[in-house]
């Protein structure tokens, strides 16, 4: 397998949100608008990218027996940092996200990816598999975000999380016919369900279509 | 004790761990396919929420707040929780080796369940004192184990019916999931 496809796998097939199914908590929280997505995903690829690196670094002096505590240390480390600037110089995204910056650190996804990814290669491989996965994490997190925000509210917007300036912002469906069940925790679950449903729809697909041509 | 009352009550139905605030998820899809298993899955957790709370609470107010290494927080409660999971799994791993095996990867993994370390941080972010700490660590894993019997006993009914194919497995247990936090937003007017 090259690299370009292991690169790839993460945004579709494998897409580490509705394929293999982690880091859900943060996922279905927090996907309520398209900017909380965004800095999410953000501190989510800086943390998983960082850690990715440095415990591939490590690899070779961590004793096989401690070396979940010492991946537990690594990354909350990395947390508290990101939490730290988010609180620093993005006010606004630090208030909406709140308590899901610190639980990044029990985010399956990092230590499911040093576990059985960066403890085993070099350190350009681990930079590479944290980028394509905090990405593949990213792009389902936002799929989720933009279809909850436009069913509940009927617009897409994004603003500058830094000045709070509105970048860009359209109404998709006129005021009277938004759904608001969307915003609320049983809409989270069943935007989830259906997207879910239709990959493996997808993917059943996609496989029978590779059999038929065989 | 009427505040303490609401409290419990709040925690544990109305913003529920699972249904409302969305925490604790990977154990609620992967331990949920037997009731035998979810009340195991549910009374572990409830030990390890329990007892991790109570000493994160008295480390960050003995210790950290003491001498200004607030910061400190995340690194510290991380390393009491994961501590704390694996005493409990060689406690059931001694004492009820038929539980240890049907909850399987599950039980190392109760150090990443979100909601050990939710109930930790939340517990000094809401400035709570000793007793609402204790009400609070026993309300939120209540919930939990309640919601997760629930739903647990759903799924032993659901396996026998005929699901669409791709929403078979994890799918439909979300659209359940989804029924299951309407009926739960249905008691928001309790308190």
């Amino acid at each position: 397998m090259n690299k370009l496809d292991n690169f790839k796998a993460g945004f579709i097939k494998e897409n580490p949100v509705f394929a293999l199914y982690l880091g859900l908590c943060s996922v279905l929280a927090i996907s309520t608008t398209l900017n909380n997505a965004v800095g999410m995903g953000v501190a989510v690829i800086i943390v998983l990218t960082v850690s990715n690196v440095i415990i591939s670094a490590i690899r070779k002096v961590t004793p096989s027996e401690i070396r979940i505590p010492v991946y537990i240390v690594v990354i909350a480390t990395l947390v508290k940092i990101v939490e730290m600037l988010i609180q620093a110089y993005a006010t606004d995204l630090y208030g909406t996200l709140g308590i899901f910056i610190p639980l990044i650190v029990v985010n399956c996804i990092i230590l499911g990816r040093a576990e059985a990814f960066a403890s085993k290669n070099n350190m350009l491989d681990s930079l590479i598999d944290g980028i394509g996965m905090g990405l593949g994490y990213t792009f389902g997190l936002i799929i989720l975000s933009a279809i909850r925000q436009i069913l509940a509210t009927g617009i897409l917007n994004f603003s500058n999380p830094f000045t709070s300036e509105m970048m860009f912002e359209v109404r998709l469906i006129p005021a009277d016919y938004v759904i608001s069940l969307f915003s609320t925790p049983a809409g989270a679950f069943l935007t989830f369900a259906m997207i879910a449903g239709a990959l493996e729809a997808y993917k059943s697909k996609a496989s029978k279509k590779v059999k038929e041509v065989k | 004790m009427a505040e303490l009352f609401t409290l419990f009550i709040t925690a544990v139905l109305i913003n529920n761990i699972v249904l409302t605030r969305f925490l604790g998820l990977c154990p609620f899809m992967g331990v949920s396919r037997k009731t035998s298993s979810a009340l195991g899955m549910g009374g572990a957790v409830t030990f390890v929420i329990f007892g991790a709370s109570m000493f994160t609470y008295a480390l960050y107010h003995l210790v950290l707040n003491k001498y200004g290494l607030q910061y400190m927080d995340l690194i510290t409660f991380i390393l009491v929780i994961a501590s704390f999971v694996q005493f409990t799994e060689m406690i059931i791993k001694k004492y009820s080796p038929a539980l240890y095996k049907s909850l399987g990867v599950f039980l190392p993994l109760i150090t990443t369940n979100c909601a050990v370390l939710y109930v930790a941080l939340d517990n000094i972010k809401q400035g709570f004192d000793l007793i609402e700490t204790i009400v609070y660590s026993l309300a939120v894993p209540i919930g939990f184990t309640l919601v997760l019997y629930l739903f647990s006993a759903i799924r032993e009914r659901l396996d026998l019916s005929d699901v669409p194919a791709p929403f078979k497995g994890n799918a439909i247990a979300m659209v359940v999931a989804a029924i299951m936090a309407l009926a739960f937003g249905g008691l928001a007017g309790l308190v």
